[in-house]
């Protein structure tokens, strides 16, 4: 099985991302991530979603998807030429010894301090899911205390618009 | 029989929303509100808005039971033509909206309050959504203040039945109220039908609004697929003209989509043997001689292995249901697959197409008409010859049959092939499920288009009763029987009072073996003959007495307990049409439906009987 990144142009409506999530768990799917967000349409959200899943059930779960009243368009965005970023805040442990070694840790995955208390620091970052992963590994033996990740968000590469694009409808 | 397809429809809107001249949309100060019915808006109520929307919608009947939240709806309906039939449960309301649509075409309508009697509703909407019939439910909610706050007879039932519906509204504003009843007749009836529910909380139907019709409507992402590709439909009619033991698979998209016409011209054309699901029986006259029956569980042996068999099957509106295929894995393993639906997300969820067509039926078997006719002038055209030599030796050597009881109790079958006989094809026969079910799916012939009406994918017993009731109702020139068995008939039976009242006069045969049958068929063959709470009482202590208790709901009831009755009792319940009428048939425990691909096996394990494997020449096929 592999990640398949899908955004979903939806209607600004109540209750959509509840249509849309609850058809992944109802048909059986995971959603390895989730990230919701206005767009340069007001009347239009856009729905992020990474799913762990062979091509065929992929292809079986966007065509329900497109069948929900309020889905407008579904593009699966490949990884190749797009864009895709996660946000990941951090409190690492770091007294006065282990601050320096930390601070270069963020200095070197170009991360940011946001937060500082006498033993804490806050970190935020963003980047693929790859680049947060080797960071958290590399602020784990400091000790993490608390973190918090959003869903993946992603973009085409180059000028064109999904909104303009075609659409997944497969047959 | 005349009903709009759903392009008529959809297009209908369409027209109707571009038909007002542009003064008339300046005076109401509205874009685009043209004026069939109300040239200018008027000062009403949300609940008369809601009533008179049911109005320029052209609904006639409405199945419901009044309750706090939905109160403010029925004092408007009390001087409204719209019909409303008082029903004695909700879930009797949904199964007649669904009755009704299946029996006419048109969208069927029930209402109820909020909490419990949208809950209620919860069976026939998931039952009307398994097999796409198209329902609007309107529910009350709590009034919007008191949304969320656990108030008295509250219940999210937007949420409840999200899955269950094809689409569903919580009106947030009076304003919108036409417009969207506009959007649930119109999703409800158009691409693949289905159920529609509207939640309008009470206080939006208190307040006051402007009403004008028709709507715009605002379905952005509700776009069908009506038309087929035309590549596919040629690579399809290739296919046809190329294949050697060809099946045509209909579904039942081809009687919602009015194709039967269409589709008895391209069988008769191609010359190719056609099997018509549950859901289909009726599309295509069992009498054809290119008609092999049923496939599936219960399914005839031609059928059944007709599909196993074949390199090529023709899917039109058909799903590839477990209890069409067996066994997945095992199904049709030499056939190429052509699938036709609607429904694009049915094409390759159980099993692969090699050629998907999206398109509604009507449409999709009119073009593949006209490919085969092309392929044929090329001089492309199968020989089926030896495919029909196979099948008709099949069809002879196992015809759908059976067995009298040996204890000389009155045989189901029996009582239900004369019903068959008696009502003639005109009739339409509308089953509970079960053993009786599957009988008269078998027994009864069926020519007609939408004569035949049962609950296919949910498996909903007590829908006969309310079904019949609603297709009475949207057919009242027809005669509708009920086929039903004892235990269904004690789950919807209360709606018998309401037909006696609103002078519905349907008739109900009940095929009464004294136990839920077809679980005790599956306890004698399964389960060592451990008859594990399937004895209802009915036969030993004749609780309830149905004749009684039919006379109890004002209906006639008559018994029948031997052949030599049979008839004559038919034709005594066919004799009255000013009363419904309730028979009383006391057949034997044991007979059980033939023929039989057990659950979870391979079709290629069909038993033809108990005990009875059809022998099949391996060589020939």
């Amino acid at each position: 099985m592999t990640l398949h990144t899908l955004s979903v142009l939806v209607e600004n409506k109540p209750g959509v991302l509840a249509r849309v999530s609850g058809l992944f768990s109802r048909r059986g799917f995971n959603i390895d991530s989730l990230a919701v967000g206005e767009t340069e349409n007001p009347d239009v959200s856009r729905i992020t979603i990474v799913v762990n899943a062979d091509s065929s059930p992929l292809e079986q779960v966007t065509k329900q998807l497109n069948k929900l009243v309020n889905v407008l368009k579904i593009v699966e965005l490949d990884p190749q030429v797009s864009v895709a970023r996660e946000l990941l805040l951090v409190k690492v442990r770091a007294d006065r010894a282990a601050r320096g070694q930390v601070l270069e840790t963020v200095n070197l995955f170009r991360a940011r301090v946001v937060d500082v208390a006498p033993d804490t620091l806050t970190i935020e970052a963003t980047g693929t899911p790859d680049k947060l992963d080797a960071l958290l590994r590399d602020l784990e033996p400091y000790g993490i205390k608390e973190m918090v990740q959003s869903g993946t968000v992603a973009i085409g590469r180059g000028s064109r618009s999904i909104a303009a694009g075609p659409s997944l409808r497969a047959a | 029989m005349t009903r709009p397809t759903p392009e008529t429809l959809a297009h209908s809107a369409r027209r109707a929303r571009t038909a007002e001249p542009a003064t008339e949309a300046a005076a109401a100060g509205r874009a685009a509100a043209p004026a069939v019915r109300q040239p200018e808006p008027v000062q009403l109520s949300g609940a008369a808005s809601l009533v008179r929307s049911l109005e320029a919608l052209g609904v006639d009947v409405v199945f419901g039971i009044p309750g706090g939240a939905i109160l403010p709806a029925y004092d408007p309906l009390y001087d409204s033509a719209v019909r409303h039939i008082l029903v004695r449960h909700e879930q009797g309301a949904g199964h007649a909206a669904t009755g009704y649509a299946q029996a006419t075409g048109r969208v069927g309508v029930c209402m109820a309050t909020s909490g419990p009697g949208a809950t209620n509703l919860v069976t026939p909407i998931a039952d009307a959504y398994m097999d796409s019939v198209p329902i609007v439910a309107i529910t009350g909610q709590v009034a919007r203040p008191a949304i969320g706050t656990d108030a008295f007879q509250e219940a999210d039932i937007q949420g409840i039945t999200l899955p269950i519906t094809k689409h569903n509204f919580l009106v947030q504003t009076a304003e919108e109220i036409p417009r969207v009843l506009a959007e649930a007749f119109h999703v409800a009836s158009t691409g693949r039908p289905g159920p529609v529910l509207v939640d309008i909380p009470k206080d939006v139907l208190q307040a006051q609004t402007t009403f004008a019709w028709p709507p715009t409507l605002d379905l952005p992402g509700y776009r069908p697929t009506l038309h087929p590709h035309g590549k596919q439909i040629r690579e399809a009619a290739r296919l046809m003209a190329a294949a050697r033991r060809p099946v045509f698979y209909v579904g039942g998209g081809v009687l919602k989509a009015g194709a039967t016409e269409g589709l008895r011209k391209l069988a008769e054309l191609t010359g190719i043997p056609v099997v018509t699901t549950l859901m289909a029986l009726g599309a295509f006259p069992d009498s054809h001689p290119q008609h092999l029956g049923m496939p599936g569980m219960h399914g005839t042996v031609a059928a059944v292995y007709g599909l196993q068999k074949a390199d090529l099957i023709v899917a039109l509106g058909a799903r590839f249901d477990d209890r069409v295929t067996g066994k997945l894995d095992s199904f049709a393993p030499d056939a190429a697959v052509v699938h036709a639906d609607i429904d694009p997300a049915e094409i390759g969820k159980n099993r692969h197409a090699d050629v998907p067509i999206v398109g509604d039926a009507r449409h999709v078997i009119d073009e593949l008409t006209a490919a085969v006719t092309a392929e044929r002038a090329a001089g492309r055209q199968a020989d089926l010859a030896d495919w029909w030599n196979q099948l008709d030796d099949l069809r002879n050597r196992y015809p759908l049959g059976y067995e009298e009881p040996a204890d000389g109790t009155l045989s189901p079958q029996y009582v239900i092939e004369r019903l068959g006989k008696i009502a003639g094809p005109d009739a339409i026969y509308v089953a509970g499920v079960g053993q009786h079910q599957m009988w008269a799916s078998q027994f009864i012939s069926y020519e007609k288009p939408h004569t035949w009406l049962n609950s296919g994918g949910l498996g909903t017993m007590g829908y006969a009763v309310p079904a019949a009731m609603g297709a009475k109702v949207g057919k009242p020139d027809t005669v509708v029987w009920a086929v039903d068995g004892d235990g269904c008939f004690q789950m919807t039976n209360q709606e018998l009072a309401t037909c006696a009242l609103e002078g519905i006069p349907v008739k109900i045969a009940v095929i009464n073996n004294g136990n839920l049958g077809m679980v005790r068929q599956w306890q004698t063959l399964f389960y060592n003959e451990r008859y594990s709470n399937t004895e209802l009482g009915t036969h030993k202590h004749r609780i309830p007495d149905f004749v009684k208790l039919a006379e109890a709901l004002g209906c006639v009831g008559l018994r029948c307990e031997n052949a030599a009755d049979v008839d004559a009792t038919i034709e005594a319940a066919m004799a009255i049409n000013d009363a419904p009428v309730v028979i009383d048939f006391v057949v034997g425990k044991d007979a059980m439906v033939w023929p039989m691909v057990a659950a979870g096996t391979s079709n290629d394990e069909i038993m033809f009987a108990r005990g009875v494997r059809p022998a099949f020449d391996e060589d020939d096929i």
